[in-house]
């Protein structure tokens, strides 16, 4: 099982938002499928925001840190199951 | 101006409504002055050195700055709690904002800066092209509001002249903003711009400006009080630019001499009184190659680079602020400001150079500030201390000062050469090589110097 999930996390210390903006409606959703390319969550870190994507194509498994959250470095955001 | 209601207040308290290095110079003219001080602090500023620093100190909410250091509800609570008589705002968060500045003055609580009528004024910058026009200013040919169509595009593109460049009205940081070097470029660059605008700022609107290769910038410090008393406190050439960030301020300007100074500081007097400015604020002008300056815009705040003012002309910036919003009349003449030596301040960042720039937010460790002669260090580090991810990466200004430009260049190496620090990265290495590159130490600088040379 270990394998086939794939886990994004975060390049810097920083916060993890799920929206563009705190009007908006999150990146992603449990259950949700996604493509690679997709931006999953965004990290603020200085004023400085990174989008992050998904990187592999599948279903957003669990996610990980509460909206607005800080995080650690190399810290584990969400966990993406891959498509065989 | 009338002197109605201008009698001197007497501020016993100031409540400073900002963070980080600000917030500890704004405590220290405080406490020169007599003047008891109340440090703001969100949850992750908790065992920050101004609170620390300052006589009291108050909590304004949570972490993020929107619900802190944003928020003027708790700031005005938390202000009027402390009996705080004065709101000093600082620079960024809500210091220009015209709803701050009036929130306190229903609260009857003294807002230290402009009023706000004023920071509106500022704020507009095409009613304030409109009205410098009429003066007699020069402004940055342009559009002069957002642009239409794509035949008003082209058009104004050719009066002004190509190269131009195509900007966001929504904001700035270089989203939304295209070079454009011929017609034929002019409708793809349009299309990207406004649709950059829209995604960055949900604002698709563009106006265009003539583009200026290798310009300079070049502000002026003013001073001006309630009875239409004003001084100008000379120039600051803030070329060194890192993406529209400053990165190394000096004054005076390398590249300006007395009969060039006497007109842009006129120039910046004749816009402060055409907006009736009060309390302290910058000029911005774009210098060309040929040395033609045009207005930019007003920052209606203290700056960040204040101190090689401070530094060059002896005058407490800050405790004039307090004086000026206290309604006292500016004890400064004209005459009374010179010009000494020659003042260089580093921006020194939370970031690693050596990875892009990455934030490096952490704890300190192992922490040595320089000294020594012609050394001023404004900053809020100290051994222990949580750098926190929250707000942004300026943790130090190195200031040096020398009777001329090789001097002061000189001391800023061998302080910046005594800076340790472990535990975060910091932009020094990056600010070292700067300070041995041979056009910069020639003073041929401009704003694309860090593009051309490094990519940046």
């Amino acid at each position: 099982m270990s394998l086939s999930t794939h886990k994004v996390t975060s390049p810097v210390m920083g916060i993890f938002y799920r929206a563009p903006s705190p009007e908006e409606k999150p990146y992603v959703e449990i259950g949700q499928h996604v493509r690679a390319s997709d931006v999953v969550c965004i990290i603020e870190s200085m004023k400085v925001f990174t989008e992050l994507r998904a990187n592999q194509n599948g279903i957003v498994k669990r996610i990980l840190v509460e909206n607005e959250d800080p995080v650690m470095k190399n810290q584990d955001l969400i966990e993406i199951e891959i498509e065989a | 101006m009338k002197l109605k209601h201008r009698l001197p207040y007497r501020f016993k308290k100031i409540f400073v409504a900002n963070r980080g290095e600000i917030a500890l110079r704004i405590i220290r003219a405080c406490r020169e002055m007599e003047i008891l001080s109340v440090a703001a602090f969100s949850d992750a500023d908790r065992n920050s050195l101004p609170v620390k620093m300052a006589d009291e100190a108050a909590n304004i909410g949570s972490a993020l700055s929107r619900k802190s250091y944003l928020n003027i509800e708790n700031i005005l609570k938390a202000a009027h709690d402390s009996g705080a008589d004065a709101i000093h705002p600082g620079y960024g968060f809500l210091s220009e904002n015209p709803l701050f500045a009036k929130a306190c003055k229903e609260a009857s609580i003294k807002f230290i800066g402009p009023s706000p009528e004023c920071l509106a004024a500022a704020g507009d910058k095409s009613a304030a092209r409109e009205k410098l026009k009429l003066l007699g200013i020069p402004i940055i040919p342009g559009s002069d509001g957002i642009i239409r169509s794509s035949d008003q595009a082209e058009q104004v593109s050719e009066e002004i002249g190509y190269p131009i460049i195509i900007k966001a009205s929504g904001g700035g940081g270089g989203r939304g903003m295209r070079i454009v070097r011929g017609a034929h470029e002019l409708p793809e660059a349009l299309k990207t711009a406004s649709g950059e605008a829209r995604a960055a700022f949900g604002n698709p609107d563009v106006y265009i400006e003539k583009y200026f290769e290798k310009p300079r910038h070049i502000e002026v410090q003013i001073l001006r009080d309630y009875f239409g008393n004003q001084i100008h406190l000379f120039e600051r050439e803030c070329s060194i630019q890192k993406r529209h960030q400053k990165l190394i301020e000096e004054s005076p300007s390398p590249c300006v001499d007395v009969a060039f100074r006497e007109k842009i500081c006129e120039t910046a007097l004749k816009i402060a009184e055409s907006i009736r400015y009060t309390n302290a604020g910058t000029i911005e002008f774009l210098v060309d190659q040929e040395k033609k300056f045009y207005f930019m815009e007003v920052n209606a705040r203290i700056q960040v680079e204040h101190p090689v003012t401070e530094m060059v002309t002896g005058v407490d910036l800050v405790a004039e602020q307090i004086r000026i919003a206290r309604g006292e009349a500016l004890g400064l003449k004209q005459a009374d400001i010179r010009l000494d030596g020659w003042a260089l301040e580093c921006r020194i960042n939370a970031e690693n150079p050596e990875d892009g720039f990455m934030p490096s937010p952490g704890t300190v460790r192992n922490l040595i500030l320089p000294g020594g002669p012609g050394i001023r260090l404004d900053t809020h580090l100290f051994t222990g201390y949580d750098v926190p991810p929250y707000y942004d990466s300026l943790i130090c200004k190195a200031i040096a000062w020398g009777k001329n430009r090789n001097e002061a260049i000189s001391r800023m190496k061998r302080a910046l050469h005594e800076f340790k620090i472990e535990g975060i990265h910091m932009t020094i290495p990056f600010h070292q090589e700067i300070l041995t590159n041979h056009n910069f130490l020639k003073g041929e600088i401009h704003t694309q110097f860090l593009k051309e040379w490094k990519g940046l």
